[in-house]
């Protein structure tokens, strides 16, 4: 699993960040970025379905 | 202490919220939640005569469509009122709020760095210290046998100050900043001359600030706002001041609501008070859930060209609310829309807004609120409203929280 994030959508509402630290970081302009390629461990799993859960922007998005 | 007087109105009592709305109607923050449901049902965008013409779309789709279209709305003026400022798209006179694109882009990244994550969680200390002893003042009143409000002595307390010491300004001077963001949130269907003196007190004021930081440059926003280049050159100080007005005004009233709004949450009631008493590892997803259930903030648009929207003829100049508080509590966007769920996990809440013009200070109010709320309950696990909910007196305009909440503080153990 992966987690993409859409630069063009994203507007720093840094809920994905709050939320899994391990698995988005944030830029000098609070806008996100994931951490490394993206990847989901199994154990970050449901974290990174409620990052996708709480952007309001539906910026992030998941792929198998 | 100054007891709230909301201001007065040129055009009168509302008659119909349909065809007939005020935001500025005292009656309006006070029922907002049922004006809404009302109008979800029946008139999705409603239409009102006042301030020349203002649409108010209530559904998470349209307030959505709104926010994303910066080609037929503009953020020229984002304050409904009996004025429409003459300053021009695409810069406006507050930016990068009032700013469209492309010109917002560029304003808006200037101001991005100070307010990202890991600069604002540097402030959490100092917040800290700060609503302790707000709350060590309250503490000794209730022990002096006096009332306590948890609007006046604390919430309307805790953003002036953060906002104060970020640029800069006198401290003593929250009294004054209160009044100036009064005067442009909440007076605003007054006589347009009152208003536009109102704005040039306040340039005066920012003004003479700025000569001040010239004078004796530190280490602090207004500095670095006078410091920094925009293609190329230095900030004229007619933007500085602009600038420092928006972070005053949309600052200040904003987080003072959200913060009272969640005490008055807590206050009336008193299962969920307790549970997060018992259970504070709820923190995070109660604070989102106050932030969804009360979003103080309503932005406004006005119409860039005449255009139809959803039915509606829409007018160049006419004003557009963009209520996200409304689209919060959508039900076709929320499960249980009208339920305050502490545990909500999903919850894509708009409450700082939706597109390019996310609210700036996010991760700031954010911080004031969970440490106001944390603190709060620390100190008082117990509280109700001191008297009735006609005691407890909602702001009037675009900002709703509440600016009188007399609160009683009870014996824990008496639970």
């Amino acid at each position: 699993m992966r987690i993409h994030v859409d630069a063009d959508k994203c507007q720093g509402h840094n809920r994905c960040y709050a939320l899994a630290p391990e698995l988005f970081d944030v830029d000098d302009y609070g806008n996100a970025v994931v951490i490394g390629d993206g990847s989901v461990s199994p154990d970050l799993v449901e974290r990174a379905k409620l990052a996708v859960a709480n952007c309001p922007e539906f910026a992030i998005t998941i792929t198998e | 202490m100054a007891v709230y007087e909301p201001p007065t109105s040129i055009y009168g009592p509302v008659t119909d919220w349909a065809t007939d709305f005020d935001h500025a109607d005292p009656e309006y923050n006070r029922n907002a939640h049922q004006i809404w449901e009302d109008l979800r049902e029946k008139c999705p965008v409603a239409h009102s005569n006042r301030y020349g013409g203002t649409w108010l779309p209530v559904t998470h789709e349209t307030v959505r469509e709104v926010a994303y279209d910066t080609e037929n709305f503009t953020s020229r003026a984002v304050v409904v009122s009996t004025v429409i400022p003459e300053d021009e798209a695409p810069i406006g006179g507050a930016p990068p709020i009032t700013s469209d694109p492309p010109f917002h882009h560029d304003a808006r990244r200037l101001l991005l760095p100070p307010f990202a994550p890991k600069k604002i969680a540097e402030w959490e200390g100092e917040i800290r210290t700060l609503c302790r002893d707000l709350l060590d003042r309250m503490q000794a009143k209730i022990e002096a046998g006096e009332t306590i409000d948890a609007a006046l002595d604390y919430a309307q307390h805790i953003p002036v100050n953060v906002i104060s010491r970020m640029l800069g300004f006198p401290l003593e001077d929250d009294d004054l900043f209160r009044e100036f963001v009064h005067d442009i949130l909440e007076s605003i269907n007054g006589e347009p001359e009152e208003r536009i003196r109102s704005f040039e007190r306040i340039d005066a004021y920012l003004l003479a600030q700025i000569e001040d930081h010239r004078a004796n440059p530190r280490d602090d926003l207004t500095s670095y706002l006078m410091d920094v280049e925009m293609f190329d050159a230095k900030l004229p100080d007619s933007m500085v001041g602009g600038v420092i007005l928006l972070l005053l005004v949309a600052g200040i009233d904003t987080t003072w609501s959200a913060i009272g709004s969640s005490i008055w949450h807590l206050a009336t009631h008193p299962d969920d008070r307790q549970r997060l008493v018992n259970e504070p590892e709820l923190m995070t997803t109660a604070i989102e859930e106050f932030l969804r259930a009360y979003a103080p903030v309503t932005m406004a648009r006005l119409v860039a060209k005449d255009h139809d929207f959803h039915g509606c003829p829409m007018k160049k100049d006419e004003w557009v609310l963009l209520p996200f508080p409304a689209a919060n509590l959508d039900p076709a966007e929320f499960v249980d829309a009208d339920k305050v769920l502490l545990d909500r996990e999903e919850n894509r809440h708009a409450a700082f807004g939706l597109g390019i013009h996310r609210c700036l200070g996010s991760n700031l109010a954010r911080l004031e609120l969970r440490v106001a709320v944390e603190e709060f309950l620390e100190r008082f696990p117990n509280f109700e409203i001191n008297g009735t909910e006609n005691d407890v007196v909602w702001s009037v305009g675009q900002i709703r929280g509440p600016r009188q909440l007399p609160v009683r503080v009870l014996n824990t153990a008496a639970l």
